[in-house]
């Protein structure tokens, strides 16, 4: 069984007779890898799918508070403004890391586990919220202002603003942003594996570093790449077809 | 139709405080175009924005067709700012919708439900001209064709009142023309009055029943726009028609504000045995008036008697080199 990645690994290394061999045990070594790589597949798909659900549920809110509630917006508040910014700002400053351990008790609360995806969704939610907040909130500073004031002279509510204007004209911008969320997710999500949160990045470390396989590090990254490189892929496509500009 | 009183507001900048209006009077008729001109930072906007309560001016009132908007806030200023079309400087189309999905905006603000929008989008985008552009989006129209989509959706809720924002100053100067030819039409068919505000002194000229020019927040002069151009030291008119800066001691400056059959000048020289020396000037089509400015030199015995003669026709004369 070979892949496409598998046919270019074999191709740059075919000059090299120590490389080749290796190469060759890589692709031998494959099928006996497959079922755990599969599994790691899908627990990293899973993390990353509802870590972002919950990053734009509470993300997306987020991110419009701290652009109405800013001084000249649809409801200034600064005040508000600064709690909320100093909050998202403690989140983007924690290394995920850090950031994962420091919350094990929560995740405790909510799942009853420290342990394994589903716990691990947790700590990459709140680690994404802030981050998408801040995306949110840059798209939607992008949005003409004019076009906001037009639609004021038109007599229309504040709540219609933002769900008619605001967030229809930064949706180029807000899919951009959402497809850096999925990124950095499975970025963040091989990094729970550290700490026993299942996936790839947990495959990785296990089998790969602790045990001294490379052969699991390297499918790991081939799987990696390829997760990231259709994300970005689908995502850049949904851009250019809502972007009109 | 516009009546606003004793509208006063001011900005803080930094440490000093900046008069954006200070004491404005304005009052506009039922079906007139009114044209405010002025520098940037004399005002003209926060007046403008004053109107709609886009801005909130700190002291004053502001009416329009009798409804006192400074007292209304929430629902009801809503309600009442669908009463009023604005256009803009730079369209303010949203760029994520058609320009039918534009042109329908305000319906759908309103609660208009989808088929009669439908129908009143056609409508009003055959007003413009638009008719075959329904499905384009933004990006794919010219600036022209932009604020005609801007100008259709100011209508969409059948304001009588609309007002413009620099409408054409993003424009070039032949499509500055269409508009400006399109709101005199708008204004002929559909009875709208209309506050513009401009820095361009020819929409002025073009199509403005009545003007102010305005600076430091306050307005130098207002009236019609032809009693203005007949006043004495109206600035005005000195800008409409602006004369050569240089002029000897007997140089003055006339004034036709109407169209005259008779030909005055050879008369002059006639009757009075002056000498008539035209240093420059300019007849120009100013509300619907063919209106000139002159500047000429008059030398003679009888030089008195020939600048009396002219003013008596209903021609301003102005002394300019004394």
């Amino acid at each position: 069984m070979t892949t496409p990645a598998d046919t270019l690994l074999l191709a740059a290394a075919a000059e090299d007779a120590g490389a080749w061999d290796a190469v060759v045990a890589f692709v031998r070594a494959w099928p006996a890898m497959w079922p755990s790589l599969w599994l790691g597949t899908l627990d990293t798909v899973y993390m990353v799918v509802w870590a972002t659900v919950f990053s734009v549920l509470v993300g997306l809110p987020l991110g419009v508070l701290l652009v109405v509630t800013d001084r000249g917006g649809l409801l200034p508040a600064p005040p508000v403004r600064a709690v909320l910014s100093a909050v998202v700002n403690i989140g983007r400053s924690l290394p995920f890391i850090v950031l994962m351990v420091a919350v094990l008790t929560l995740t405790r609360f909510l799942v009853g586990t420290t342990l394994g995806p589903t716990a691990a969704i947790v700590p990459l939610s709140i680690g994404a919220i802030p981050f998408f907040a801040r995306l949110v909130e840059t798209s939607l500073r992008e949005v003409d202002r004019g076009v906001v004031e037009a639609a004021h002279a038109m007599g229309t509510r504040r709540l219609t603003i933002v769900g008619k204007v605001m967030l229809p004209e930064a949706m180029p911008g807000l899919i951009a942003g959402l497809v850096m969320t999925v990124v950095t997710l499975i970025s963040y999500s091989a990094m729970a594996g550290a700490i026993g949160g299942g996936g790839l990045g947990d495959l990785a470390i296990r089998e790969g570093y602790q045990r001294f396989n490379d052969h699991y590090l390297w499918a790991t990254v081939i799987l990696l790449v390829v997760i990231v490189q259709a994300a970005q892929s689908l995502g850049d496509l949904l851009v250019r077809r809502l972007s009109r500009r | 139709m516009i009546d606003a009183v004793g509208l006063y507001k001011a900005y803080r900048l930094k440490k000093h405080r900046v008069d954006a209006l200070n004491g404005v009077d304005l009052h506009v008729e039922p079906g007139e175009i009114f044209g405010v001109v002025g520098q940037s930072g004399a005002g003209k906007s926060t007046l403008l924005r004053s109107v709609n309560l886009l801005e909130r001016p700190d002291a004053g009132t502001v009416r329009v067709a009798g409804e006192e908007l400074t007292a209304l806030r929430g629902g009801r200023l809503r309600a009442a700012r669908r009463g009023i079309g604005m256009v803009h400087q730079h369209f303010a189309l949203l760029s994520s919708r058609t320009v039918a999905g534009n042109v329908g905006f305000p319906l759908e603000v309103a609660g208009v439900d989808r088929a009669r929008r439908r129908a009143r989008v056609g409508e009003l985008l055959e007003l413009v001209g638009l008719g075959d552009k329904a499905r384009a989006y933004p990006s794919q129209l010219s600036g022209g064709q932009k604020q005609r989509v801007g100008i259709a959706r100011a209508l969409a809720s059948g304001p009588r009142v609309l007002l413009s924002d620099e409408a054409t100053s993003a424009l070039d100067p032949a499509t500055t023309d269409s508009i400006l030819a399109l709101l005199r039409r708008l204004r002929d068919e559909l009875g709208l009055t209309i506050l513009l505000i401009t820095h361009e002194m020819d929409v002025i000229k073009r199509i403005c029943d009545s003007a102010a020019i305005m600076e430091n927040g306050g307005f130098r002069e207002s009236g019609r726009v032809l009693d203005l151009i007949g006043t004495p030291g109206s600035l005005l008119a000195r800008s409409l028609f602006p004369l050569p800066a240089h002029h000897g001691p007997d140089t003055v400056h006339v004034t036709y504000p109407r169209s005259f059959d008779e030909p005055l000048m050879s008369e002059l020289t006639r009757r009075f045995d002056v000498d008539v020396n035209i240093l420059g000037g300019g007849v120009e089509e100013v509300a619907g008036q063919s209106v000139g400015r002159l500047s000429v030199d008059l030398r003679g015995e009888r030089r008195g008697q020939a600048l009396s003669y002219l003013s008596e026709h209903g021609l301003l004369v102005e002394e300019a080199g004394k």
